[in-house]
């Protein structure tokens, strides 16, 4: 019998996860795009399977990305989703465990607030575990859809010189996109408030650079952030306006540079903070792309990961 | 315990180029006989043999009537019915098919027909593009053995096969030779 296509059984975080998996990800997903843009949108791979997607935070575009994947690919879908405030942390997520194990579910997508959590539990569920983004920690299946996007831009994902700007430290998809693109041979600047930036961040392989206009006159392409306004309570941010003056990727700013920058965003957008609206509806601007590329390459994920655990287990 | 190590061999070699040369030309004239019309119709390659076989085709058409034949291509491995049992293909080949299907007198052309479990997930993605008014099917080689009540309408080389014997197509955009070998396993 032949090799598995990926060697990975979960998909925990792009972390440590090869170059070949990471491209054979990115291929199907293309392969998937296809399907997308047909009459009928949906094929029959995963009937049978049953998936359930566990949100301990909130999310909309994520949550809905993943259930379109599962209906495309006909398998069937449970949701459950829960405030993170009305658990305790800890005897949630192993209450949550149990009854997984006791469902005999498949595959799990799981959001949690904390980070590690979807790796506690592919420890204890005999189920594929796909990580939706655990807390400050990973969102690997944005990770995989930014550099869809990028590859679909460029043609190739060596050598790009991609800046990502804003909060670092509490970003989950600046993680993932680090870890993803440094395997796949891109060079990699973050940039932001200095005191958002991590300083143990330049050793995953990539520089620090604060000035927003120096970033923008290296890089092919730029991953904004969102600033995210829930945390401006906690006097993170000084003020919207003052962040949108010294960060913010306005048309004025980028007409500087006589190249095009690609400008990816991972949303929801703060029109007029992190981003400018004729900007995020510019040309230049790859985020409708990355919010289809999110579909096919979620549905690329399931693809393959139950792929190989049922052809392990039921062979 | 003894490890069962399988060996490959060619047993005979069915088509050559110039064979196979033949047999394309002669499917071709089939599928015209068949289609006075040849606006309505299109031909599919199904991944990944298929699609040079159908290039061919729609190109020995195009000689002999100097119309043009609509041409696409279908991967099946989101249709397949073995997902469950066999490891997924770690290569998925493009589906193309950039003209609307719906009336259209489609032929399916794949290299060799053996279950029959392809040809129906091909159908099956087909379908997920609209109507067809017919679906035929053209194949370089039949070897037997069906699974399922699939026939093909235009056969190049029918073959009986035992189960420890395989037949290969080899097409020179993607072997770098045109040939149709059958291989037998044994110990």
């Amino acid at each position: 019998m032949s090799e598995p296509a990926i060697s990975i059984k979960h998909l925990l975080g792009l972390e440590g996860v090869s170059r070949q998996d990471i491209q054979t990800l990115l291929d199907t997903g293309f392969s998937f795009r296809e399907v997308l843009d047909r009459p009928i949108k949906k094929v029959p791979t995963l009937t049978g399977i049953n998936v359930v997607n566990l949100f301990f935070e909130s999310s909309t575009r994520t949550r809905i990305s993943f259930e379109l994947a599962e209906k495309r690919l006909s398998a069937d879908v449970t949701n459950f989703a829960a405030s993170a405030s009305s658990l305790n942390k800890g005897e949630g997520l192993k209450d949550t465990i149990q009854n997984i194990h006791a469902m005999r579910m498949d595959a799990v997508v799981m959001r949690h607030p904390a980070p590690g959590s979807t790796r506690q539990l592919s420890q204890f569920v005999d189920a594929v575990v796909i990580n939706a983004g655990d807390g400050t920690h990973e969102h690997p299946t944005q990770g995989l859809l930014d550099m869809m996007s990028l590859q679909e831009r460029f043609g190739h994902l060596k050598g790009l010189k991609i800046g990502i700007i804003g909060d670092i430290a509490h970003s989950r998809v600046a993680l993932s996109n680090i870890f993803g693109l440094i395997t796949m041979g891109a060079e990699i600047k973050v940039c932001g408030p200095g005191h958002l930036i991590p300083p143990y961040i330049s050793d995953l392989g990539v520089s620090i650079n604060c000035d927003v206009d120096e970033v923008l006159e290296w890089a092919d392409a730029v991953n904004v952030l969102r600033i995210q306004r829930e945390r401006m309570g906690e006097g993170i941010i000084p003020s919207v306006r003052e962040y949108r003056n010294r960060f913010g990727i306005t048309n004025e700013r980028l007409s500087k540079h006589r190249k095009e920058i690609v400008i990816l965003h991972p949303g929801p957008i703060n029109r007029g903070v992190e981003i400018d609206s004729d900007v995020a509806d510019g040309d230049q601007a790859v985020i409708l792309d990355q919010v289809l590329n999110g579909v096919a390459v979620r549905m690329s994920v399931l693809f393959h990961l139950l792929g190989s655990r049922l052809s392990e287990g039921e062979a | 315990m003894w490890e069962r190590v399988l060996v490959k061999k060619v047993k005979a070699t069915l088509m050559d180029a110039t064979g196979m040369e033949q047999t394309v030309t002669r499917l071709a004239h089939e599928i015209i006989e068949r289609h006075p019309d040849l606006a309505s119709l299109a031909l599919v390659g199904i991944q990944r043999r298929g699609e040079f076989l159908a290039r061919r085709i729609v190109e020995a058409i195009r000689r002999h009537t100097a119309s043009e034949v609509k041409f696409g291509t279908v991967d099946v491995t989101f249709h397949r019915d073995d997902f469950r049992t066999r490891l997924p293909a770690p290569r998925v080949g493009p589906t193309k098919i950039a003209f609307g299907v719906d009336d259209l007198h489609i032929v399916l052309v794949d290299d060799v027909l053996f279950t029959g479990r392809t040809v129906r997930a091909a159908m099956n993605s087909l379908m997920d593009f609209g109507r067809p008014a017919s679906i035929e099917l053209a194949v370089l080689v039949d070897r037997g053995y069906r699974e399922l009540p699939i026939q093909a309408d235009y056969v190049g080389y029918s073959r009986p096969t035992s189960v420890n014997e395989q037949i290969h197509v080899h097409v020179v955009d993607v072997d770098g030779t045109d040939e149709v070998l059958l291989m037998e396993y044994g110990e």
